[in-house]
């Protein structure tokens, strides 16, 4: 084992130490908590066993396996941001029609 | 009997909004006049509530989309069947509001349009070209001869407006545009009739060839979300927000 897998290790652990801790405040919604966690936990793996690398990277022809690790956290990254893009975009839309349940109240309250 | 419900959205103008509803008071004293306060930050509220009309006071700015949306809301809400919106920067002539209306007798919705002969309103370049890219395809989808689709002057009859305090689209462009895509997958007729603009009495109209290409831009992809987000008459049938209902009871 030398100086990477330990720091891939270390870094797996504080992820998930990090979410559970989040999570244990109410910091962060189990929704989000379960994607970093399921990341912090393929980080460990990733560390734990050096070579794992190698063998998924073998069978699909990638000469250079760090390649496949840059590629599926480019994968992960991408897809984490359209998501949030989409939730965002949910909100901004229930916080306009509230903005105009609000205004409609409001009127209704003052007239009284 | 139809009524009418004038709404007047306003973002900061409280230097023309008085005179505004004022000529609209005048011209269909008969009709309920709704000020749609798109989260100014100054004093247009209060000018408008001197008035004596009704005021949406939304808390911050959500665009003439939004601000038209509460507005059907609010129509459907308190028993209205016909909406005219009329713009609180007097670019809109009220006297023309009866006119329109009158319309409604034959189509759903009543578009003021500026390039139909009457008054003096001219584009050129690249928003000229958006004007007329945008109005030759909604021609194509309303089979109505349409010549300004993106006139804020139109007026809405009682299917439009149930179908408007639903679907209300909120983009850019959208209030004007895809709202006209959504009303011809509905089914609504559509018509346009020619009105005369009277200049802005305050602000001036921003023109710099390259906001008018950004404009020409976003034109284009107001059509094509527009086309791609209704592609079935189905969606129409289903609530996406919070179903609307009326409160008669409460309109005494």
């Amino acid at each position: 084992m030398n100086g990477v897998h330990i720091i891939a290790l270390v870094g797996g652990a504080l992820i998930l130490i990090g979410m559970f801790e989040l999570l244990r405040r109410g910091q962060l919604r189990e929704k989000y908590a379960v994607l970093w966690l399921l990341v912090g936990v393929a980080v460990a793996v990733f560390g734990l066993f050096p070579g794992l690398l190698n063998d998924i990277a073998q069978p699909l022809h990638i000469a250079d396996p760090p390649n496949l690790l840059l590629f599926a956290g480019n994968v992960v990254l991408l897809l984490v941001t359209v998501h949030l893009s989409w939730e965002s975009t949910r909100m901004e839309d229930r916080t306009r029609a509230l903005a105009e349940e609000v205004a409609l109240l409001r009127e209704r309250l003052e007239q009284r | 009997m139809e009524r009418l419900l004038v709404v007047v959205p306003a973002y900061n103008e409280e230097a023309s909004i008085g005179p505004v509803l004022a000529d609209i008071r005048a011209v269909v004293p008969d009709a309920g006049i709704l000020v749609v306060d798109d989260g100014s930050s100054d004093d247009t509220r209060r000018v408008a509530l001197a008035q004596q009309v009704h005021v949406l006071t939304l808390p911050f700015n959500l665009g003439v989309g939004g601000a038209m949306r509460a507005g059907f809301r609010y129509a459907v809400r308190n028993g209205y069947s016909q909406v005219i919106q009329v713009d609180a920067d007097g670019q809109h002539d009220p006297k023309q509001i009866p006119m329109l209306v009158g319309r409604l007798s034959e189509s759903d919705i009543v578009i003021g349009a500026r390039f139909a002969g009457a008054g003096e309103y001219q584009a050129r370049g690249p928003r000229r070209w958006a004007m007329r890219l945008l109005a030759w395809y909604l021609t194509r989808l309303t089979r109505a001869r349409l010549t300004d689709a993106t006139s804020g002057f139109r007026a809405s009859g009682p299917r439009a407006v149930e179908l408007f305090a639903r679907h209300y689209p909120v983009e850019y462009l959208g209030d004007t545009v895809e709202s006209l895509v959504i009303a011809a997958l509905a089914g609504l007729r559509v018509e346009q009739v020619p009105v005369t603009m009277r200049v802005r009495s305050t602000g001036r109209p921003s023109q710099t060839p390259f906001k008018a290409m950004v404009y020409l831009l976003r034109a284009c992809m107001a059509l094509a979300m527009a086309r791609l987000r209704w592609r079935s008459k189905r969606l129409l049938e289903v609530d996406e927000l919070a179903p609307v209902t009326t409160h008669k009871e409460d309109s005494i």
